[in-house]
């Protein structure tokens, strides 16, 4: 809602300032959000008028001409616009003049002839946009007048941003009603009159959808003036309140709703057939719209036809039909009330959202029609002339909204509020609010005004009382509760826990979208069916993510193209699978790797990230379950993933996740030119962490052999493990793998795997025998399962 | 005799003497105490002479044999202590690094800011018992609107840009439903945040379709508008870490009444005015109210036994008053030389 100081200070003229006025604004709930100067800042501009013009003798677009503006003598002034004319008026910026911008009027000489001044259009004064011509102004302009006193330029537009529950302060009248409360001022509105009908000119009304039009209220107007244009002073409260003038007769239907909140509508009556008919469409009517919108309708949306053909959308756009054009010569006026449920959604539905939808929408006040219909008619007989007829009024006023009474308790506002409000103070705001208020044992009886339809409730009511008293006079206090503990189960891994991990590995963390481009995920994930959303930003991001892999690719790519070669990032969030016919919504933990290992260094030479780099940082995270045992590695391919080196990640033989190179075609075909490693875990298993269980620590000591074996190259490290654990006896202590080589001194075909074994007993000191014992067993099981033979 | 012996010694002495201090290392003085002292030393021998002297002489001769001894042998002690601590600083030095040379190794990374602000925000909750609760992001229709009293013709949902799957599967406009959930599946007293992703589609220099939120809720028995602000002036300052002006000032929400929208003076410019705050010395950080009792009729919440607040705020926007980022769309471009920046 955006309105003219001037205009609301006609109204609710409290004595202060704008910014104050504001301020208060805003803290009544009715947040200012603009505040602009209606004109550019400029001075010594006033009213002249072209006497004479004569051809300018060396340009043929300019003209010389004799400007009166009220002086001795008249100005000579060079000037180039189209439209000057003999006896136009027009803003005259005289010498001296300074126009918005700082740019200074001077004597000046145009292609040699002199100038004194300059003859200003809309747009060089800051009153538009944009102009195409010098601004013509009425012929009772008063000559030599300053155009600031004139146009009243010295006020400002003010831009309310109003929640959806105030459609009451749609209009001036609403906003100076809000103000009057808030500073305690007196609300003048204009007089209006019953306009007396100069003819019996009517047009037959007829309402078969009552429910969603409970009053609709016409008049005739006969015989206006087609030439007539709209006064400057309305032009202007249109414009500093952000309405463009479209001609008299929709300007005036414009003004009104501004001014009193009652969007309404002008036919051409002459382009009617018959008589109003309000109705519900008709499956496979249609209309086409003002702004020349062809729409189907459906059944159920309200429109306002004639007997032939739907005329209006109820309370959201007039037709192109009927509409009043620079022909028209009687109208037919129309003020009604619709329903909000009927409007609401309805226009959007349409794509359209309109002032008058968007106040019907809202709720405008159902008594406020007739009024809305005589000020509309007293505006229109002066500026474009006119018979009025009669006022039809159909009024069916068990369909209007009721004003239930509210039953507001005394306690339950101390509840609420955790403060009393005094009686006085409480009869003194919702009376000011338009209230009728009734006492009883234990608070009051509360009937709202018929505008304010947000008020149905209690607690509707507390909060005007909160708001009018002043949220900052309320008190401020700290919540008293019953402290309890809750529950902290030792085995949930936190999430921060892990983050920090990646962390102080080296991770930044990314967020990326959760929905992603459909490519790139089939790419990376070609056996998932994503969601897709309805009605997306754009392609590229239309599909919810079935993967962490997408966003940390894009990412990755994205920051090679910076110079940023050395990359490792994670992600945690969730991801949206498909699964049979539900969608399961999968908090996952995801990490990508690429470029060298460490940040460049001296004194040591650096590499590119392998598998096993990234490996180390999916262990580390792992290892917070406490079940070293129980996680597991196997070789297993996934489409986004390099064949030799992606694997299957399991914890107690249940797929947790994965782990892998970046599939090389992949990378090629995203432009990426360096290896990248990626993992994602599932967070679920993050919360089945081992908690601790003391084992004693032997006294005796522990005794290490060092193996070096030669196998297949195809033996996995985990096989050797397994033969080995599963032959030793229950003194074996550790496996640890330290050595792999393949290449020089080694068949082709085999490899060399070293690992030491640690042995240690709880009751005794192991001897030789002991070890040679279980060494000897687990070489010929290790001879037997692999193939193994000891290296030389 | 005796003046021979002692000549002879003070001689030896004379050249012990020169000889320690000749010796220009642990090995020299080695072979200088070999010389004298050895067991076929200069001293030795001469001790050992003393058997061919007369008895009467031997205790005399003896005295100042061994009196010389001790003389070489202080004065190879003195010498070995000073070259033995020249040779530790001759190693010491030759050990001296640059420590000014950077070390090795991985440098860490970072959380991403709005990580940071969330835990930042979750810590501060989390003294007053406030739980994290979590709901999902693509969510029903009923937990984003209807259940917040937002009904199908609201204007309010106009206002939330939503993203749709069908026509009642959406992706979460805000982290408000994940209240409903709380609230349906346990009774009062309920003390939560909610954290989250949350989606509009909307998408320009000042938005992006998806951003984060922070939803928190109280509900007890004697729980009012006054504990509202409170907990919030509270919130406000410790974020901050500053002592700013908090306002509160009337709004709407569908899911809340009275509702409230908060400022804080502006953390740029102290409140004198400036861009960020559009001249005003405010910023608009955040929306609260107490719990509309249609909310609580649709999770059968006993309106006259308990009442609640709920609040929820941007967490993108109090990252970048906290951290001074100038760009909304900088978090999800996930660029490295921004993400460094938050270590």
């Amino acid at each position: 809602m955006k309105f003219s100081e001037h205009w609301l200070r006609e109204w609710a003229n409290p004595g202060i300032g704008t910014d104050e006025l504001a301020h208060l604004l805003t803290l009544a709930g009715l947040e200012v959000e603009a505040v602009e100067p209606v004109a550019g800042d400029f001075s010594q501009v006033v009213v002249g008028q072209v006497t004479a013009i004569e051809p300018h003798p060396d340009a043929s677009k300019l003209k010389v001409c004799r400007v009166d503006v009220g002086g001795d003598e008249p100005l000579q002034i060079v000037c180039g616009a189209a439209n000057v004319a003999v006896d136009l008026k027009a803003p005259v910026a005289l010498v001296g003049a300074r126009l918005p911008g700082g740019m200074k009027i001077k004597k000046a000489k145009l292609r040699g002839v002199p100038s004194f001044g300059m003859l200003c259009s809309e747009a060089e004064l800051g009153l538009a946009e944009s102009a195409d011509g010098l601004m013509a102004l009425p012929a009772d302009a008063p000559l030599g007048v300053d155009i600031r006193d004139y146009l009243q330029l010295d006020d400002r537009s003010i831009e309310l941003g109003l929640t959806p529950n105030r459609g009451d302060c749609l209009s001036i009248a609403g906003v100076a009603r809000e103000v009057g409360v808030v500073a305690r001022c007196e609300v003048k509105a204009p007089e209006v009159a019953e306009i007396a009908p100069a003819t019996d000119a009517s047009f037959p009304v007829r309402v078969t959808a009552p429910d969603d039009c409970p009053r609709y209220v016409g008049r005739v107007i006969t015989g206006i003036d087609p030439q007539a244009v709209t006064p400057l002073w309305m032009q202007e409260a249109l414009r500093r309140s952000g309405l463009r003038s479209l001609g008299p007769v929709v300007d005036v239907t414009n003004f009104v709703m501004l001014e009193l909140g009652q969007p309404m509508h002008a036919f051409d009556l002459d382009r009617l057939d018959g008589g109003i008919h309000v109705r519900h469409a008709t499956a496979g009517e249609g209309i086409t719209l003002l702004d020349g919108q062809a729409i189907d309708l459906d059944a159920g949306t309200l429109v306002i036809a004639d007997e032939k053909a739907p005329q209006a959308l109820a309370g959201i756009m007039g037709g192109q039909d009927s509409a009043v054009s620079e022909a028209t010569r009687n109208l037919f006026l129309e003020s009604a009330f619709f329903n909000p449920l009927c409007v609401a959604g309805r226009a959007r539905s349409f794509g359209l959202h309109t002032d008058s939808s968007h106040r019907f929408e809202r709720g405008v006040d159902p008594q406020l029609q007739r009024r809305a219909l005589e000020r509309a008619t007293d505006l229109l007989l002066k500026i474009v002339g006119g018979q009025p007829g009669p006022v039809t009024e159909l009024t069916q006023g068990e369909r209007l909204p009721k004003q239930p009474a509210i039953t507001l308790r005394r306690a339950r506002i101390v509840r609420i509020l955790g403060t009393e409000i005094a009686d006085a103070e409480v009869e003194d705001i919702l009376g000011r609010l338009g209230m009728q208020l009734t006492a009883t044992e234990e608070g009051w009886r509360v009937v709202p005004p018929s505008f304010r339809f947000d008020l149905e409730i209690e607690v509707d009511l507390i909060e005007e009382l909160a708001r009018i008293h002043g949220y900052e006079s309320l008190p401020s206090s700290r919540p008293q509760a019953s402290i309890a503990m809750q529950p902290q189960p030792e085995g949930r891994v936190p999430l921060a826990r892990l983050q920090q991990i990646l962390v102080d590995r080296g991770y930044h963390e990314a967020i990326t979208y959760s929905f992603v481009e459909p490519g790139l995920l089939e790419a990376l994930d070609p056996q998932a069916t994503p969601v897709r959303l309805s009605n997306p930003i754009s392609e590229d991001m239309s599909v919810m993510r079935t993967s962490l892999w997408p966003g940390l690719v894009k990412t990755l790519a994205y920051n090679l193209n910076r110079q940023q070669d050395r990359v490792r990032l994670f992600e945690t969030g969730l991801k949206f699978v498909r699964q049979a016919d539900e969608l399961a919504q999968e908090k996952c933990i995801a990490g990508l790797v690429s470029g060298a290992l460490y940040p460049e260094q001296w004194g040591e030479a650096g590499r590119a990230v392998d598998f096993y780099d990234l490996k180390g940082d999916v262990e580390a995270l792992l290892a917070t379950l406490g079940k070293a045992g129980g996680i597991r590695f196997t070789a297993q391919t996934h489409p986004a993933l390099h064949p030799g080196q992606s694997a299957r990640i399991l914890l107690d033989d249940q797929a947790i996740g994965w782990i892998g190179a970046i599939h090389p075609a992949i990378e090629r075909e995203i432009g990426i030119n360096q290896r990248a490693y990626v993992f994602e875990l599932s967070l679920s298993c993050f919360d089945q962490a081992a908690v601790p269980r003391f084992t004693p620590v032997s006294r005796y000591p522990a005794i290490r052999r060092d193996l070096a074996l030669l196998v297949d190259r195809g033996v996995s490290a985990a096989e050797l493990e397994k033969v080995v654990r599963a032959h030793a006896d229950p003194t074996l202590r550790d496996f640890h793998l330290f050595d792999v080589y393949e290449g020089e001194g080694i068949d082709s075909g085999r490899k060399s795997i070293a690992f030491g074994l640690t042995f240690q007993d709880q009751s005794r000191t192991l001897e030789d025998g002991d070890i040679d014992r279980a060494l000897s067993r687990i070489l010929s099981a290790l001879t037997d399962k692999l193939g193994a033979t000891l290296r030389e | 005799m005796q003046n021979d012996l002692q000549k002879q010694l003070d001689e030896l002495v004379q050249q012990a003497a020169e000889a320690v201090r000749d010796a220009e290392d642990l090995a020299q003085l080695d072979q200088v105490r070999v010389r004298f002292l050895g067991k076929k030393g200069e001293v030795t021998l001469l001790m050992q002479s003393l058997g061919k002297l007369p008895h009467e002489q031997r205790r005399e001769a003896g005295k100042v044999i061994n009196t010389a001894k001790q003389a070489v042998q202080q004065m190879i002690e003195g010498r070995r202590e000073i070259l033995q601590q020249e040779a530790l600083e001759a190693k010491l030095n030759a050990e001296a690094i640059d420590v000014t040379l950077p070390g090795r190794g991985q440098r860490p990374g970072g959380l991403h800011p709005v990580t940071r602000t969330l835990q930042r925000i979750e810590g501060l909750f989390s003294q007053l018992g406030f739980e994290i609760a979590e709901g999902p992001e693509i969510e029903d229709d009923y937990h984003n609107f209807e259940a917040l009293n937002i009904p199908e013709s609201h204007p309010a949902r106009a206002m939330h840009d939503t993203f749709y799957f069908d026509e009642h599967t959406v992706l979460r406009t805000h982290t408000s439903p994940v209240q409903i959930r709380v609230m349906q599946e346990r009774q009062p007293p309920l003390r939560i945040i909610a954290p989250g992703r949350v989606y509009r589609c909307d998408s320009d220099l000042t938005h992006t379709p998806m951003f984060h939120q922070i939803e928190g809720l109280l509900v007890d028995e004697n729980v009012t508008f006054a504990d509202l602000k409170g907990i919030l002036d509270d919130f406000l300052r410790h974020f901050f870490e500053q002592d700013l002006k908090v306002r509160f000032r009337p709004s709407y929400f569908p899911f809340t009444e009275p509702s409230a929208e908060a400022d804080i003076e502006c953390v740029m410019c102290g409140g004198k005015g400036c861009r960020v705050c559009s001249h005003t010395g405010w910023l608009e950080v955040l929306g609260c109210g107490m719990v509309h009792p249609k909310v609580f009729g649709h999770v059968g919440i006993d309106t006259e036994k308990y009442t609640g607040f709920a609040f929820g705020m941007g967490v993108e926007r109090l990252a970048m008053l906290r951290y001074g980022v100038n760009d909304l769309r900088l978090f999800f471009e996930n660029d490295l030389r921004f993400l460094r920046q938050f270590r």
